[in-house]
């Protein structure tokens, strides 16, 4: 009767993302300064093809601007971003971006568009295609995220969850070999998360290289092949979901795992 | 006395001697000059907006300046320093007619206010927009022209019909520069009239047209500006959702209601 409250999305109708196409990411000494206050102070992490990295940390940590960094959305003060082991700082910031995809946690939808038009709009501009090649991924798309029958719909009439399913159909049109995921869950109402989550999931199964930037303690130690604790700026801890959890090694890592969990 | 009023500004004679020309010359000069104004405002404007938001300070300073001198200058100044500072340079193109003339400095003008009107509409759209367009490889020309823009602009049409309404008027400044009797428009008709038979009740007349042409706008205005506010279509489906849920968990609580009294 509710359309703002989701079905739970059918698990079989996880995207399509080709292994094969996703890129290792690396971050080398990344750095990253606004005014006075250092919020990035060295960071460096790799995350090989295929595998997913969630950054857990207190607010304030650094882990939205390492995200933004990644993408040059901040240009980085300093340090080195590498995408499939080549350095991505000399070239243009378009030419990263169309590489690596991003979700971000108020969705971002164009309102002004409809679903379909949000995801045409960028692959008609950005890719070249045309009308109808872009409408026909784009459905694609739609109908791996269960939205398909909301295409000719405008975001502002979908839930928080479906919005937030769009802008990943949207960011995986693109063909990125890369995603990012900025606190994609933190603006849902909680019965709307577990759908975004199944979304994530399911694309971290079928292979795509995932930084994932999140407060869902439970996602991390399930779907992370590896989880990564910023605090103050740096990577405090790097290590599989079961150390990290487990068996913390830092008093910080300790101290923030007893307030969360 | 009442008589000698009703004989100055409403003689019926007077007013109706002056219909002819305001059909002929005034409506159709005061509208083309109005809308004229408004499309090379329009135009001119949006340039001045993209300027104004720049990172670069060498487009949003001349904006800027642009912006306040023409802001802030009288419109009756602006408009003679235009139409006749500038007449002898352009004598070769207009011939003297101060009619073009007329309608660039209204044209500057208003390109003054509409720049920023779209603005104030391009800074309204959330930053996120843009650094989803950008995210996504969209260049910053593409993302303001196709993302942006359309949705600051939709937000000040009723700032734009305002804008329009004050070009209408401020049109009859025009007769300073001196027109043809084919190129009068409003004001310069009904004041004609008022000088050859010595009454107002042709201005007057004129004033009953400015304001048919303006009043209707007002309410338009208001009109669209409440639906923008309530958000039209979209507010009502998400009105209507949060009514049902409401419903939903009124029921909700008088079933528990009914099962503790049980």
């Amino acid at each position: 009767m509710n359309s703002t409250i989701p079905s739970t999305p059918p698990t079989n109708t996880t995207p399509d993302v080709d292994a094969a196409h996703s890129s290792s990411l690396e971050v080398r000494d990344l750095t990253k300064t606004f005014g006075e206050h250092q919020v990035l102070r060295g960071v460096s992490l790799k995350i090989t093809a295929g595998r997913t990295a969630c950054v857990i940390g207190p607010s304030g940590s650094g882990k939205s601007t390492l995200l933004h960094c990644v993408n040059r959305l901040e240009e980085p003060t300093s340090g080195d971003v590498l995408l499939g082991g080549r350095s991505m700082l000399a070239q243009s910031p378009d030419a990263l971006r169309r590489r690596v995809g991003t979700v971000f946690q108020h969705f971002n939808l164009f309102p002004h568009k409809t679903v379909l038009g949000n995801i045409v709009l960028p692959l008609r501009t950005v890719r070249g295609l045309s009308a109808q090649q872009a409408e026909q991924i784009a459905m694609e798309r739609l109908a791996e995220v269960g939205l398909a029958a909301k295409a000719k719909h405008r975001p502002a009439n979908l839930s928080g969850g479906q919005q937030q399913r769009v802008a990943i159909a949207r960011a995986l049109a693109m063909e990125p070999e890369v995603m990012l995921f900025d606190e994609a869950t933190s603006a849902l109402d909680p019965e709307l998360v577990k759908g975004v989550l199944a979304l994530m999931h399911g694309l971290a199964e079928r292979g795509m290289t995932m930084l994932v930037v999140t407060h869902e303690m439970g996602f991390a130690r399930e779907v992370a092949d590896e989880v990564v604790f910023m605090d103050r700026g740096l990577v405090v801890e790097h290590a599989e979901p079961a150390a990290i959890f487990e068996d913390p090694v830092t008093s910080r890592l300790k101290g923030f795992l007893s307030q969360v969990l | 006395m009442f008589e000698n009023i009703l004989r100055s500004f409403f003689d019926t004679e007077a007013m109706w001697a002056v219909v002819p020309d305001i059909l002929a010359y005034g409506l159709r000069n005061t509208l083309v000059l109005a809308l004229a104004a408004t499309v090379i405002g329009i135009v001119l404007g949006m340039v001045l907006a993209v300027m104004g938001v720049s990172r670069s300070a060498w487009l949003r300073v001349p904006a800027r300046v642009y912006t306040d001198v023409f802001r802030g200058l009288p419109a009756i100044l602006t408009i003679l320093l235009i139409g006749q500072g500038l007449a002898p340079l352009t004598s070769q193109w207009f011939r003297g007619n101060p009619y073009p003339l007329g309608i660039l400095a209204l044209s500057l003008i208003s390109s003054a206010y509409i720049g920023e009107i779209f603005r104030s509409g391009i800074q309204s759209v959330d930053t996120g927009q843009l650094k989803a367009c950008r995210a996504l490889g969209m260049s910053y020309a593409s993302a303001m022209r196709l993302v942006v823009v359309p949705q600051g602009i939709r937000r000040v049409l009723p700032a734009l019909v305002n804008q329009f309404i004050a070009i209408v008027k401020d049109s009859s400044l025009v007769y300073f520069l001196g027109l043809l009797t084919s190129q009068r428009e409003l004001f310069r008709v009904g004041q004609d009239a008022a000088v050859t038979s010595g009454n107002l009740s042709p201005l007057v007349a004129v004033g009953i047209c400015y304001l048919i042409i303006t009043v209707p706008l007002t309410y338009l205005v208001n009109w669209t500006d409440n639906r923008l506010r309530t958000g039209g279509r979209v507010a009502q489906v998400v009105d209507a959702q949060a009514e049902a849920k409401a419903a939903e968990i009124e029921r909700t609580d008088r079933e528990l209601a009914a099962k503790a009294g049980r």
